[in-house]
């Protein structure tokens, strides 16, 4: 029986902000299963009373001091932008047109 | 690399000479080999000319002075295009350096160039790069390993005195072991993640390669130690590589106990490379060590850990690439939804794009504890194998791979055939333990053979006193590939 179908692999890409393509949702499906099927052996162990470990070196999250520096100018920030306008990334339009706004959508 | 910085050094070898030289392999063998996606000609020229400049005005130039080296195209370059060998981030020029490039090029060495490597370090063969195959320089049929695979083939085709790699679950091990060079995973936190494209934050392990393990040992001084922009990096002392390296070689290995662990000589392992590192045990065992068995019982679970961490961590890190702030967007995106989706569809490869399905199915509400929640358990009993061997033994030596080199398309259509190439190194991952590989043979067919050698946290220096000893009884690490053959210069400007 199969662990995981094409309709659950959509889903997850969804989750994942991953477009598929058909082939690739087929493909995925059996890929997944056949790894789902071999971590499926971590199952026979009883780990019921083991601490997860997260890390291999437990450490502190430091702080920085709460003081203002230089941080990357605003050039170097946006020199490998795909698209910017001005001092911003630009992006497709977030929230519908009506209200102001030309509504169109970026060329 | 120490007779080109004690030469640089003196004054009686030009850095500049020593790029050109360099430079000039790379023209005429890379093309062969595929190990370098950039070549960096200028800049490496501009640094070498610093580094003689300083000589000559009587500064000191540092302890790496004009020792070229390869930059795995994970690591962060200031002004220097830096891909992963991906199609998404393809044309990212970085605003800022990474600790350990920075660190290196004070020391005094000289960047040649980016070197290839799988796609976002996901892989064990090399074959997933989005910019093309590295070749193995000992079989041009054979993979180099992966995932720092242009980093090991570059080293050992000397198109490098040394590399830069990275190792999340075996990525510098298994490559310099199937190609016949020394390169080592520090302990977790030991060298500064800051500026190296994150790939699975708790696993990932900067490391370098050499030819030989005092290259490695050298590489690592200057990398090493706490990093106040890499919160996970230990604030503990830098040991003396070198000099570790230096006593093995001349003191031997009297007192020490090195563990050899059943689960790691299991049927099934290539009987070549079970022959060269028996025979590589009983070299140790001459060189003063006692030898005696330690069981590592998770072993078999590794793997599967591995692979739920990893995917895990990947799915979170490489959301990053959403088409916006850098790299590839997809054209005509209507809204912002579809501009993340279609970007992230058209800009990964294959294994990425697994991954991170993967890694978003075993984080989903639901499906968390039973995958990820239980992995990071057996992770635990996994560094707790560890830990109970390190109180009967000193070091651990185990094979680097349980095969050597595989054909290129041998093992692409099977994800978990792949998976196992790096049986015998992810554990040390997990545990986030030191480990060196190094040559110990080579196959009837000429394949190298590597030899890992695993430490306890903050135990490099065991591991290098233990290689330094292997190196001086064999003569594996002398030996040097076939050049491959030359580009004629009608086939270069077509």
């Amino acid at each position: 029986m199969s662990r995981i179908k094409p309709e659950e692999v959509r889903e997850i890409a969804t989750l994942a902000r991953l477009r598929l393509t058909d082939q690739e949702v087929d493909r995925m499906t059996v890929d997944l299963d056949a790894i789902l099927g071999y971590v499926a052996a971590l199952k026979e162990l009883d780990t019921a009373d083991v601490e997860p470990m997260t890390h291999a070196v437990p450490f502190d999250c430091p702080l920085r001091p709460d003081a203002t520096a230089p941080s990357l100018p605003l050039e170097e920030a946006l020199r490998n932008a795909p698209r910017r306008e001005a001092s911003f990334f630009q992006v497709p339009r977030i929230i519908a047109s009506g209200s102001g706004g030309s509504g169109e959508d970026l060329p | 690399m120490a007779a080109i910085a004690d030469g640089v050094r003196a004054g009686k070898l030009r850095a500049r000479d020593v790029a050109a030289a360099y430079l000039d392999r790379i023209e005429r063998f890379n093309h062969a080999l595929g190990a370098y996606l950039l070549v960096d000609g200028e800049g490496a020229l501009r640094q070498a000319a610093a580094v003689d400049s300083a000589v000559a005005a009587g500064r000191d130039p540092g302890p790496l002075a004009g020792v070229p080296l390869g930059v795995k195209d994970i690591f962060v370059t200031h002004g220097l295009e830096t891909t992963c060998a991906s199609k998404i981030l393809r044309g990212f020029v970085p605003p800022f350096e990474s600790t350990v490039t920075d660190r290196l090029g004070k020391a005094g060495a000289v960047t040649l160039g980016k070197v290839n490597m799988d796609e976002f370090a996901m892989g064990s063969s090399n074959e997933n790069s989005a910019r093309g195959l590295v070749r193995n320089p000992w079989s041009l049929q054979h993979i180099p390993g992966g995932s720092s695979g242009g980093s090991a083939a570059a080293v050992a085709a000397s198109l490098c005195a040394g590399a830069l790699g990275t190792d999340t679950g075996g990525s510098i091990r298994q490559p310099a072991a199937m190609c016949g060079v020394a390169g080592m995973k520090p302990t977790y936190g030991r060298v500064s993640r800051y500026g190296v494209v994150a790939f699975a934050s708790s696993l990932d392990h900067p490391g370098p390669f050499g030819r030989t393990v005092e290259d490695v040992a050298a590489l690592l001084e200057v990398m090493a130690g706490v990093d106040p922009l890499d919160a996970t990096s230990i604030p503990a002392p830098v040991g003396a590589y070198r000099k570790a390296v230096q006593s093995g070689r001349g003191g031997g290995l009297k007192g020490l106990r090195l563990g050899v662990p059943e689960e790691y000589f299991q049927p099934g392992m290539d009987a070549e490379i079970e022959a060269a590192v028996r025979a590589a045990l009983d070299d140790l065992g001459r060189a003063g060590a006692e030898l005696l068995p330690v069981s590592l019982p998770h072993t078999k679970y590794a793997i599967a850990t591995y692979y739920l961490i990893c995917t895990a961590e990947a799915s979170s890190n490489l959301a990053r690439y959403d088409g916006v702030r850098y790299g590839l967007r997809a054209a005509d995106a209507k809204s912002l939804e579809e501009l993340y989706a279609r970007t992230r569809g058209e800009g990964f490869g294959w294994e990425p794009k697994r991954r991170i399905m993967l890694g978003t199915y075993v984080l989903r509400a639901g499906y968390y504890e039973a995958y990820y929640g239980k992995a990071l358990r057996v992770r635990r009993k996994i560094a707790d194998d560890f830990t109970v061997a390190f109180t009967k033994c000193d070091a651990i030596v185990t094979p680097t791979s349980p095969v050597p080199a595989f054909r290129f398309g041998e093992r692409m259509g099977d994800p978990l055939q792949m998976y196992l190439a790096d049986i015998m190194t992810v554990a040390p991952n997990l545990a986030g333990i030191p480990a060196l590989s190094q040559s110990c043979g080579f196959t009837k067919a000429g394949l190298p053979i590597g030899l890992q050698i695993i430490g306890p946290a903050l135990g490099e220096e065991i591991c290098f006193r233990v290689g330094g000893a292997y190196e001086a009884r064999t003569d594996w690490h002398t030996r040097l590939p076939p050049e491959p053959a030359t580009q004629t210069s009608s086939e270069r400007a077509s």
